[in-house]
């Protein structure tokens, strides 16, 4: 039996505005170390939102969730910081690189916050990041000066920065040509086998989720078996 | 190293917003600089007004004076003392006005702790005659030194020397209003007349001015001999003793305790000059609310500033707290922005500060009442810059605090999903 990276139990979520309404209802899954899972579903069927509850963002839920099989319950928000520091890294649609910085120290941030490494080691490790991803050549570009492309491979670059645990995207490849999304989805599946890194990512493009080792589907809150 | 990454962030992002935060620095600035200028204006202005009175009065004053009799011999008998008296003929015995044993009592106070100095002095009426016309003054006799070190009389003498006094025989430096009226310039011999009616020529060695007409048009100065021997009295013979103390504020109590010991009348600074501090608070009020509330302005600017930042930084902190920044470290990075700003500002405003002050130290001012001052008086003391540059980073600080906990709050599944 392989371990357990991340499992949910029973996660309900609800909205209050303008009127109640269930999101999530009674959500639960786990994900085995070293697999590449998709989750999958019509637009406004809860991904998003079960996403940013596993990413520990959005804490306000029922239900149990645990992270390297350690519960998230009654975590501070300082702890849960680390938690995202540490095990998880994340790939938005819509790159969130910062601007003022160039993109290597982009890719370094989440390193220097941890401060396992020094700079320099952190620095190094970067430079090998944006190297595998093929993005060595723009380092010391702001991200204004990148294409949509280039900047989700600078993104993932910082998701990979701490060696997470977990890689977590919300429709990364949503934003992008199909050139790119293959792009994209290529690293992610070389990261998966070479690196035995575990992906969850969000998608609604089929193409995307039927190459992954594993599908999730959801429609209206719930989890399709 | 958390710290250190954190204020990076923070330069970082102060650097892709560097005219916001120039002009927010520039408020800090210039509340801090016109702070320092003011204050140091103030209080110069404050220590000028004190020299021109308060230095020139001293804190205590020992006089004789001419009192009816308390003691009238029908109350002595213990047969009378229910009675309502109407024998009390017995009139002031004339002593004069000389102090007894005015010696003794100068060498008792001169041994006193608290004392700086003691000067002797003596008042007399005169008439300055020139022609058939006579013009009623004061001559005081003085130990000039002593004069001179305690109420820096020289300051006021713009013709002639206050230290000739003590070397010319029957010398005496007088008031430019009586100058004025007699024509007379240093030089010149003028005759007096005392009020016992005798007479002497004495030798006008300088003029001296107060700038207050009263005093100009009365007041001259010659040496305690010279005077003594206008009046014919021994050497012994003083009028007044004056004394300074090293802590103004026990003049009322020392004078009391001086009156008592010596059986001389006295009177303190404060009683005689007691409007005087009034004046000098107002001013200093003035000059710091004045501060303060620029300080505070510059504080409302960095306060804009900052939540202008915010609202156009909420993708980068959402990022950061994606990635694992904590809400107390974005709270310090823009607490760091703040201060930064501050610092920067703060720093260049104690240099404008001072500048404004070395300008104003150099702009003329020509006074009546102080000859030998030429420009305004500017009081370059480090405490205002202390007070300034403290002032202006709590400012700061409680202006970064409250956006900064704005910040801290952002949610970022709010930002990301609102893409
Ligand atoms: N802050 C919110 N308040 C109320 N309803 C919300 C909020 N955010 C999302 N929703 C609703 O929740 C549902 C799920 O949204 P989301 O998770 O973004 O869907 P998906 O990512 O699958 O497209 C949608 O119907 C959406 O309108
Ligand atoms: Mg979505």
């Amino acid at each position: 039996m392989s371990e357990k990276v991340l499992e949910a139990i029973a996660i309900n979520k609800y909205f209050f505005d303008p009127v109640k309404f269930q999101v999530l209802s009674d959500i639960t899954f786990s994900i085995e170390k070293g697999t590449f899972v998709s989750i999958v579903g019509k637009s406004g069927c809860g991904k998003s939102t079960l996403l940013y509850i596993l990413s520990t963002m959005d804490t306000d839920y029922e239900g149990q969730l645990f992270i390297d099989n350690q519960s998230l319950y009654n975590k501070t928000n300082a702890e849960l910081s680390q938690v995202r520091n540490e095990k998880i890294g994340f790939v938005f649609q819509f790159h969130y690189l910062i601007e003022e910085f160039n993109v290597l120290r982009n890719v370094m941030l989440p390193g220097m916050k941890l401060g396992k490494f020094s700079e320099q080691e952190i620095e190094h490790r970067a430079i090998r990041h944006l190297e595998t991803l093929g993005i060595q050549d723009q380092a010391l570009k702001h991200p204004n000066q990148l294409s949509g492309g280039q900047k989700q491979r600078v993104a993932i670059a910082r998701a990979l920065i701490n060696d997470p645990l977990i890689i977590m995207g919300d429709e990364p490849t949503g934003n992008l040509d199909k050139k790119n999304s293959d792009l994209v989805f290529d690293i992610f599946k070389e990261l998966c086998q070479e690196k035995k890194q575990t992906l969850l990512v969000v998608t609604h493009d089929p193409d995307f989720s039927q190459r992954t080792d594993r599908i999730i589907e959801m429609q209206d809150g719930k989890i399709l078996v | 190293m958390n710290i250190r990454l954190l204020f990076n962030i923070a330069l970082t992002l102060l650097r892709a917003r560097i005219r916001q935060s120039v002009v927010a620095a520039a408020g800090v600035t210039f509340g801090i600089a016109m702070f320092i200028a003011l204050v140091s204006f103030m209080t110069g202005l404050n220590k000028m007004l004190d020299n021109l009175i308060l230095n020139r009065t001293p804190h205590i004053r020992l006089y004789n004076e001419i009192k009816p009799s308390h003691n009238q011999p029908v109350e002595l008998s213990s047969k009378n003392h229910n009675h309502q008296n109407f024998i009390h003929s017995i009139k002031p015995k004339d002593e004069g006005k000389e102090i007894y044993n005015s010696q003794k009592i100068i060498r008792a106070i001169k041994e006193d702790e608290r004392v700086i100095d003691v000067a002797p002095k003596i008042t007399t009426p005169v008439f300055f005659n020139t022609g058939t016309i006579e013009i009623a003054g004061i001559i005081n006799g003085i130990n000039v030194p002593v004069e001179e070190k305690l109420f820096s009389l020289s300051d006021n003498v713009t013709e002639g020397k206050i230290a000739d006094l003590a070397i010319i025989s029957n010398s005496i430096i007088i008031g430019k209003g009586i100058a004025d009226k007699m024509m007379v310039n240093p030089g010149d011999v003028i005759q007096v007349t005392t009020a016992q009616g005798e007479q002497a020529k004495l030798k006008v060695t300088g003029i001296i001015q107060f700038g207050i007409a009263e005093i100009d048009d009365t007041q001259s100065y010659a040496s305690l001999e010279t005077v003594q021997k206008l009046q014919g009295k021994p050497a012994s013979y003083i009028t007044d003793i004056q004394v300074k103390l090293k802590d103004l504020k026990m003049a009322p109590a020392t004078a009391k305790e001086y009156a008592r010991l010596f059986e001389v009348d006295a009177t303190d600074i404060q009683t005689a000059n007691s409007q005087f501090e009034t004046g000098s608070n107002v001013r200093s009020t003035i000059s710091y609310s004045v501060g303060v509330t620029l300080l505070i302005v510059a504080g409302f600017g960095i306060y804009n500033i900052l939540n202008m930042l915010i609202y156009e930084k909420m993708d980068s902190i959402a990022i950061l707290k994606a990635t694992g920044f904590s809400g107390k470290d974005v709270k310090l990075i823009f607490i760091f922005l703040s201060m930064i700003i501050g610092i920067a500002g703060g720093i260049l405003g104690l240099i404008l500060g001072y500048g404004l002050s070395l300008i104003i130290s150099h702009i003329p001012f020509e006074t009546q009442a102080l000859p030998t001052i030429k420009t305004y008086p500017v009081n370059f003391n480090m405490i205002y810059y202390v007070i300034g540059i403290t002032f202006a980073l709590i400012t700061t600080y409680i202006a970064g605090l409250f956006p900064a906990r704005k910040a801290s709050k952002v949610d970022p599944v709010i930002i990301i999903r609102g893409k």
